[in-house]
């Protein structure tokens, strides 16, 4: 951590996954402090798996926050957080930053399963997760965001997910939303008065030969093969339980 | 530049196909969200702000000269849902084919041959514009008002709501509408130098699941 | 229409005769005619007439996406991949009159996928009686109008009766039940049209489908001559 300043805070995790040469994954770098912090658990078979650890609540207004992923060739790797991230409002002025870079070698697998983001009322955030998934890697990943906490309005969110696989964009998305955001977004077109919203992006090599079948769940999710090996599970829910639900079992269709 | 060639490419009339496509309202209409005036203007400010902001850009970089084929990978790229692509390379591929007889032009066919089965809609727009003498303000409103004409037209149609009505939501947009036409042009002009990342990727994501939804109703008015 | 530009562009634009192989296209003929009038039955009797002796396809434009369409698959009148279903936006007049671009698309198409074809029906959504076909679109139009819709039609006239290339007055057998006057029909149709060819048809007996069949082929060999 750069420490706390007038602006907020600054604070960087770095994990790499690398073959350990036995079958397993080792992890030569697991670093990170304050309110990114990564703890190794128990690994199961090839995978190694770590947790996110928040050790301050945040971020809060003005913060920075950037974390780097990166999983080399032939390892393995699962990553997911103790608690939801909660988005505040903060002393500093301006907006916080929360920016995710992933990388995911061929050969390489990564499942991202942060948990849930939750705009508080007053917050204001932008988050961004950027994902190179080379030509023969695995990726699954989920990012479900909450518009508030129970009763409350939420603060200003705007997140965007980019993902390239195999040296093209198959994925590009941003969804502004909460008090001040672009004018509809909690209209027919966007939210429709939903709570939770999220997207689930499985790489698979394989699905450049066998795309996925498009394949709606109902009027409020929708599993679609994207133009690349890769597919998208999107969903609105009332709140973060349906919302997983909904996730899970689409994840469980896709094998 | 004429002013009136604008009027011509942004004619509800124009022989490009829109007619049959209701933008994603069809189905907001059948899932209950959009039920009289109000709620379709909410939609069409939603669709305003999303596909709208995005047709908007890819418009005016294909009106400035960007490669239409890196637009169209772009446009690939924020369209998760294949049934909107589909009915974007169909939509295109009218779109080019009434442009080309209207303002013939060697850009245009060579986007023909470089996409025989259509590019994306707003890609051909954009082109179009340039084609007709037009500049990128020019494409992205005419992308961006296609983005709201669209459902307001269909849900005359099938709400049987009065016309007055839906086009004073339109009006109402108008103002809006100005707005997002200068920051699609003002992303656009990123493009040349930092490449389609530039471009805005605003998403609905009722629109992206309502259109995989509507795509397999057995029966339909509206191709999308 | 653009008859005699040149081919060497990456598509045909409107109703070019030749395909950007220089190939001649197949002749477009256009079936229009108010809701319930026969012009699904007039298709498919016409593909059973004329499959052996044609290569042909067909384009429908639904009120309802692909309503008749289905039809036609279920009465197996030819293999699917020669049947093209446009959706309209609950405005089949426009899709063949104002905005003909998602037709040529079908057509085209069809051309493109199942090899060249004699002949390609374009059957209109069923509309009232001033839908007619764009000649960007198709090269000949048949409006199709039944005996129990009133034997007042011909005499109303509108464009579809007066203009069609061929005027297909069809469910004559129906005539005595509704108390229609065939001969009144009959005169205010050569009133109307002004030396056009009207046939009057049943489906159910006599000859069927045969003279707008002779009439098609007619046309066809006016088409390569």
């Amino acid at each position: 951590m750069d420490g706390v300043t007038a602006t907020g805070i600054r604070a960087h995790a770095r994990i790499v996954a690398r073959a350990d040469g036995r079958g397993g994954t080792a992890l030569p770098v697991l670093e990170g402090e304050g309110p990114l912090a990564p703890r190794r658990t128990r690994s199961s078979g090839s995978e190694a798996k770590v947790m996110l650890v928040g050790a301050m609540s945040g971020p809060l207004g003005g913060d920075r926050f950037t974390l780097g992923v990166r999983v080399e060739e032939g390892a393995r790797l699962h990553v997911g957080s103790a608690a939801a991230t909660l988005a505040l409002p903060g002393q500093a002025e301006g907006e916080a930053r929360y920016d995710v870079r992933l990388d995911v070698a061929d050969g390489g697998e990564l499942h991202w399963m942060p948990e849930q983001l939750i705009s508080a009322e007053g917050s204001e955030l932008y988050v961004t997760t950027r994902v190179e998934a080379g030509a023969g890697a695995r990726l699954v990943l989920r990012e479900e965001q909450v518009l508030g906490r129970v009763g409350e309005r939420p603060g200003r969110l705007t997140s965007r997910l980019t993902v390239r696989a195999g040296g093209r964009t198959v994925l590009d998305q941003e969804l502004a939303c909460g008090l001040g955001a672009p004018g509809g977004w909690d209209g027919p077109a966007v939210l429709a008065g939903h709570r939770a919203v999220g997207q689930l992006v499985v790489v698979r090599p394989e699905f450049a030969e066998r795309p996925v079948e498009a394949r709606a769940l109902g009027a409020c999710a929708a599993v679609v093969p994207l133009a690349g090996p890769a597919a998208l599970v999107s969903a609105v829910a009332p709140d973060a339980l349906r919302l997983r639900r909904l996730l899970d079992e689409a994840l469980t269709g896709l094998g | 530049m004429s002013r009136a060639a604008l009027l011509v490419l942004a004619d509800g009339r124009f022989p490009a196909g829109g007619h049959a496509h209701s933008g994603g309202a069809e189905a907001a209409v059948k899932a209950g969200r959009i039920t009289d005036a109000a709620t379709l203007e909410e939609f069409c400010r939603g669709r305003l702000h999303t596909a709208g902001l995005v047709a908007g850009a890819l418009a005016a970089a294909a009106a400035l000269g960007a490669d239409p084929g890196e637009l169209d990978a772009a446009a690939d790229a924020r369209t998760p849902s294949p049934a909107l692509r589909t009915a974007a390379r169909r939509l295109g591929r009218q779109l080019l084919r009434a442009a080309r007889s209207t303002w013939p032009s060697s850009e245009l066919d060579a986007l023909a041959r470089e996409f025989p089965k259509g590019a994306h809609q707003p890609v051909v727009l954009g082109l179009a514009a340039r084609a007709a003498g037009l500049g990128p303000e020019d494409a992205a409103h005419c992308a961006a008002y296609e983005s709201v004409s669209g459902p307001a037209t269909a849900t005359v149609r099938l709400l049987s709501l009065d016309p007055f009505d839906a086009t004073g939501a339109l009006a109402r947009l108008a103002p809006e509408l100005d707005r997002v036409a200068d920051r699609a042009v003002a992303a656009a002009r990123r493009v040349r130098a930092e490449g389609a990342d530039a471009l805005p990727a605003a998403s609905g994501p009722l629109l992206e699941v309502g259109a995989e939804w509507h795509a397999a109703w057995p029966v339909r008015l509206f191709a999308s | 229409m653009h008859l005699g530009h040149t081919h060497d562009g990456p598509a045909a634009v409107s109703a070019d005769a030749r395909r950007p192989d220089g190939t001649r296209r197949a002749l477009r003929v256009g079936l229009g005619g108010p809701v319930g009038s026969g012009k699904t039955a007039t298709v498919a009797a016409l593909c059973r007439a004329l499959r052996a002796e044609l290569s042909l396809a067909v384009v429908t434009n639904d009120i309802y996406t692909r309503e008749d369409a289905e039809f036609l698959l279920r009465e197996a009148v030819l293999p699917p991949e020669r049947i093209s279903a446009v959706e309209t936006g609950a405005c089949p007049h426009t899709a063949i009159r104002d905005d003909i671009s998602a037709n040529l698309e079908a057509v085209e198409d069809l051309e493109d996928t199942v090899g060249p074809l004699d002949l390609i029906l374009v059957e209109s959504g069923g509309d009232n009686l001033t839908a007619t076909f764009s000649k960007g679109l198709v090269d000949a139009q048949i409006f199709v109008i039944d005996v129990a819709g009133g034997d007042d039609i011909p005499r109303k006239g509108g464009p579809g009766v007066t203009t069609a290339d061929l005027l297909v007055v069809n469910k004559t057998d129906l005539a005595p039940y509704v108390g229609s006057d065939l001969a009144r029909m009959s005169a205010d149709a050569r009133e109307q049209r002004a030396g056009l060819p009207v046939v009057f048809q049943s489906l159910r007996g006599g000859d069927g489908v045969a003279d707008v069949a002779a009439w098609v082929r007619g046309r066809l060999a006016a088409w390569t001559a």
